[in-house]
């Protein structure tokens, strides 16, 4: 029997034996929750690849629908007793998907313009200018008062909703390129200051900035860096998001840099798999295995580093919200409460369904509007059930997407700015 | 009926977005947990009530269409197996928990909840619902009932049988009725038991009763291990010969420690050839008295290490590992069968010691997980497909289940008939029990169409080469394709 995927990387058929049809990644799929099929759960995307590795299925648009409507949170890896590797599965078809599925007009026009806009910080500044003057002038309140929203395509309404409140002077702000700490260097840190996350959570950035200061880290934030191709990576989009990783290795060997900062969880796992994506490179292997290497999400980084900057006290409720990114596909779970657990006065809630993704997920809120907004309201009632004074989340899109859902009285934040509150001594808020 | 003119009539009882009809979505329902057995449905439907699950099974009823209930699709018997040309009711959609009564300790579920989101649901009560299959965490209350699950505490607190007050269920022609009631007893026909267990042969059940109880005040767990399987067996039967009715006792042999270690490192003893996990509940002097025992006889029988569970998190790693083991075997095999016999408890060891001859004898290795204090056994037969050793496994795995029987047990402890055994029923049952149970079943299912084939050995399937999927010769000769 022949295969209906091309010969590039196809799913390996050992890693595809290993699911032995349990289940036990049911519960825990954002998809199978919200729709109850089986062919929108881990197990049934694997049966299906398995009949498309066979050649018994086509690589359709009949089986391309079900992997693009998988977020990639892969709360199934964490949850396998088999130890499937459905994040290697995903990671080779969704390109298979991308290369051999016809999209129709409209979807190729909306991912092009998703995929021309958010990794290039400029142009999404000047959109972002243009959102505030619709957010500012009272347009957008005309366009929701005269009902104009509802006649949007469900995929605009979301692009729409998804725009965070900025302000002009957040949005030109420079995060400096080097700030020293205090006293003597304990390491040399490069942070990623990402694309969406520069210009829509500079707050966030300077915040990561001054918290690894005190820390003793001397912090090197490359200027030019561009996107560092999570977002193209996880939409199946392989040769750009290799390209984006080739440039964002040499970008950050030029500083000389102990440790690989991450603020955004979606970007800290890509950066961490580095390595395995361009393990079939010769040019490129090496070097981007030890550039994973050296990759730490912030939170990680400050758990592992003996606090010396003093804490204040930040007395509040707060929900942690795991970024599926930081949580399943990092596995850094106890880091970030910790982390937060060493600020006195703060009092960290659990929060049901924790495992759930929030349907942010890249891309996904924006070419899955639907499902994303179930889960979306969904997380925000378990998050208001157990009444936070603050949420926090380490992920850009989960803080928009977060945001977008929950009683606006309840300010979302990224964890470092609590740290950075404590050690300044100041409102986080 | 033709396909077509079915699906158009589902569609009209239920709307569009509760028919799958594409043949793509068909193929991912085409097997439930186990897999050997494949066939695809004609469409399947997902109801969101008790109504729509009704108006499916009037459509089916009307035109003479089989249909099969599944719930998670778990099952390891091929109970939610399709038919060819039938209708799969899937209960994913009815996922409510409808209320909870802590003070008389019960709570109203639909059959799509989860095993343990329904001890998730009343855990702010102090309360809990007692069956706990392995799967405990994706199986659902519908499937439990259709199964009468049991699950490792069972040994005391008893099967899904004996935890339910009523349920609502939609019977074959679609009539939806009640059965059991609030009351511990009934009176004339205990129907509510005949039909948990039925395996989805009399109805479709869209709302259930559930009895919780307390949590137990103290609870205390070892692992104790031992040089061999036999001995951690006499164990078992020195534990319950004492007068000690602990909560469970489970064992596993160095096969399946490997397996579960490699999964979820939950702790266990790499080195040890057998490991019996012993779980005591109930008032804390009780707990206490009771445990000592217990150690002192697992000392008698000459174990070799006894850890106790310093902790409740300890304890639910200890759990994790037990209940990951069959999924859990994936790491160290690449196919495998799970059986599911029953054996006195009294001849565990034999049986043990029987399983690594016939084991031996047919050149594969067999691991055991077992729920030992009932003397259910779950040896589990691991092969190469691609070696070309299915069918020797296949031959093994009935073999195992054929000695329960033998030694005075049972084809099926828990998982069921469902289609894998069907044809195994007359080694238990003569031809007067069978006639008796088709009665039972034509009372309920005049029409046969609600899941046929399965439970009771039927001429067509038993005919069959029961075993893991194989292509049919057409289809390898890719003449014929299955959709």
């Amino acid at each position: 029997m022949s295969t209906s995927f091309d010969a590039r990387r196809p799913p390996q058929r050992e890693v595809l034996d290993d699911c032995v049809h349990c289940g036990f990644c049911l519960p825990t799929c954002p998809t199978y929750a919200v729709t109850g099929t089986e062919t929108e759960s881990p197990r049934g995307r694997i049966y299906l690849m398995d009949l498309a590795a066979q050649g018994t299925i086509g690589v359709d648009e009949a089986f391309g629908e079900h992997i693009d409507s998988c977020l990639g949170c892969l709360a199934c890896v964490t949850a396998c007793p088999s130890g499937v590797q459905y994040d290697r599965l995903i990671e080779s078809v969704r390109p298979q998907v991308e290369r051999n599925v016809t999209r129709s007009r409209a979807d190729r026009l909306f991912r092009g313009l998703v995929f021309a806009l958010f990794p290039y910080p400029n142009r999404l500044r000047v959109a972002a200018l243009g959102g505030l003057v619709y957010q500012r002038s009272g347009l957008r309140a005309l366009v929701r008062r005269l009902g104009l929203l509802d006649r949007l395509p469900a995929r605009l309404r979301a692009l729409e909703s998804l725009l965070p409140p900025v302000t002009v002077r957040a949005l030109l702000a420079r995060t400096p390129e080097r700030t020293r700490p205090p006293g003597a260097a304990r390491l040399r840190v490069g942070l990623l200051a990402g694309c969406a996350q520069r210009v829509f959570f500079g707050d966030v950035n300077a915040a990561t900035v001054r918290v690894l200061a005190a820390e003793g880290c001397d912090v090197l934030v490359p200027r030019d860096v561009q996107c560092c191709g999570a977002l193209s990576v996880h939409a199946g989009r392989e040769d750009e998001g290799l390209a984006r990783a080739r440039a964002t290795i040499e970008m950050f060997e030029r500083y000389r840099l102990d440790v690989v900062v991450a603020n955004v969880a979606g970007c800290g796992s890509t950066l961490k798999e580095y390595g395995a994506l361009l393990a079939d490179d010769p040019a490129w292997a090496e070097r981007a295995a030890a550039f994973s290497a050296t990759v730490r999400d912030v939170t990680e980084l400050l758990a592992e580093l003996t606090p010396q900057a003093p804490r204040h006290p930040v007395a509040a409720r707060v929900a942690y919200h795991d970024a599926c990114h930081l949580a399943n596909a990092q596995r850094v779970r106890e880091q970030p409460r910790a982390v937060l657990r060493a600020i006195p006065g703060l009092q960290l809630q659990d929060v049901a369904e924790a495992e759930l993704c929030c349907g942010s997920a890249g891309i996904y809120n924006l070419v899955q509007p639907v499902t994303a907004e179930e889960l979306g309201q969904r997380k925000a009632a378990n998050l208001e059930a157990v009444a936070p004074d603050v949420v926090v989340t380490a992920n850009a899109g989960c803080l928009l997407q977060i945001r977008r859902f929950l009683d606006a009285g309840i300010p979302v934040l990224h964890p470092v700015q609590l740290v950075d509150a404590s050690i300044r001594g100041c409102d986080p808020v | 009926m033709d396909r077509v003119a079915l699906q158009a009539e589902l569609v009209a009882a239920l709307g569009a977005d509760a028919v799958l009809t594409d043949p793509v979505s068909l193929r991912a329902y085409e097997c439930d947990g186990l897999t050997g057995y494949r066939v695809v449905p004609a469409c399947v439907v997902l109801p969101r009530d008790t109504a729509q699950v009704a108006a499916a099974v009037r459509v089916c009823a009307r035109n003479g269409v089989p249909f099969v209930a599944r719930g998670a699709g778990t099952g390891l018997s091929g109970g939610a197996l399709p038919v060819a040309d039938g209708v799969v009711i899937s209960l994913q959609r009815l996922r409510a928990v409808v209320s909870v009564d802590p003070v008389n300790r019960r709570a109203v579920v639909e059959p799509g909840v989860t095993n343990l989101d329904i001890s998730r649901a009343v855990a702010a009560h102090g309360l809990y619902f007692a069956p706990d299959p392995s799967s405990q965490q994706v199986c659902t209350i519908g499937g439990n009932v259709a199964e009468n699950s049991g699950g490792a505490h069972c040994l005391k607190y008893g099967f899904t049988v004996h935890h339910i007050h009523e349920i609502e269920v939609v019977l074959p022609d679609g009539t939806v009725t009640t059965l059991g009631g609030p009351a511990p007893h009934q009176g004339g026909y205990d129907l509510l038991g005949a039909f948990i267990g039925s395996e989805g042969t009399l109805g479709i059940v869209t709302r259930i009763t559930v009895k919780l109880l307390p949590r137990p005040a103290a609870v205390q767990t070892l692992v104790a291990d031992f040089p061999s399987v036999e001995q951690a067996g006499d164990t078992v039967t020195a534990i319950v010969a004492a007068g000690i009715v602990p909560a469970a006792v489970e064992m596993m042999d160095a096969l399946a420690i490997e397996a579960v270690e490699a999964a979820v490192s939950a702790g266990y003893s790499r080195d040890t050839a057998a490991a019996l996990i012993v779980e005591l509940d109930g008032p804390p002097a009780e707990v206490t008295a009771q445990f000592a025992e217990v150690e002192r006889l697992c000392h008698e029988h000459g174990t070799t290490k006894v850890h106790v569970a310093p902790t409740p998190e300890a304890r639910a790693a200890v759990w994790k590992g037990r209940k990951a083991a069959f999924a859990a075997v994936g790491r160290i095999s690449p196919n495998y069968f799970v059986q599911d016999g029953v054996v006195p408890r009294t001849r565990l060891a034999e049986a043990l010691t029987r399983i690594g001859e016939l084991a031996d004898e047919a050149g594969l290795r067999v691991a055991n997980v077992f729920h030992a204090g009932d003397g259910n056994l779950h040896p589990l037969v691991l092969y190469s497909e691609a070696r070309g050793e299915h069918e020797r496994a296949e031959h093994l795995s009935s073999s195992i289940a054929e000695l329960c029987v033998d030694l005075g047990g049972s084809l099926s402890g828990e998982h069921g008939i469902g289609t894998d055994k069907a044809c195994s029923m007359p080694r238990q049952y003569d031809d007067a029990d069978l006639a008796t149970m088709t009665l039972l079943r034509r009372a309920f299912d005049p029409d046969d169409v609600c899941n046929p084939g399965k439970l009771l050995p039927t001429p067509r399937l038993c005919g069959e080469r029961p075993g893991p999927h194989r292509p049919h010769p057409l289809e390898a000769a890719g003449l014929i394709e299955r959709i």
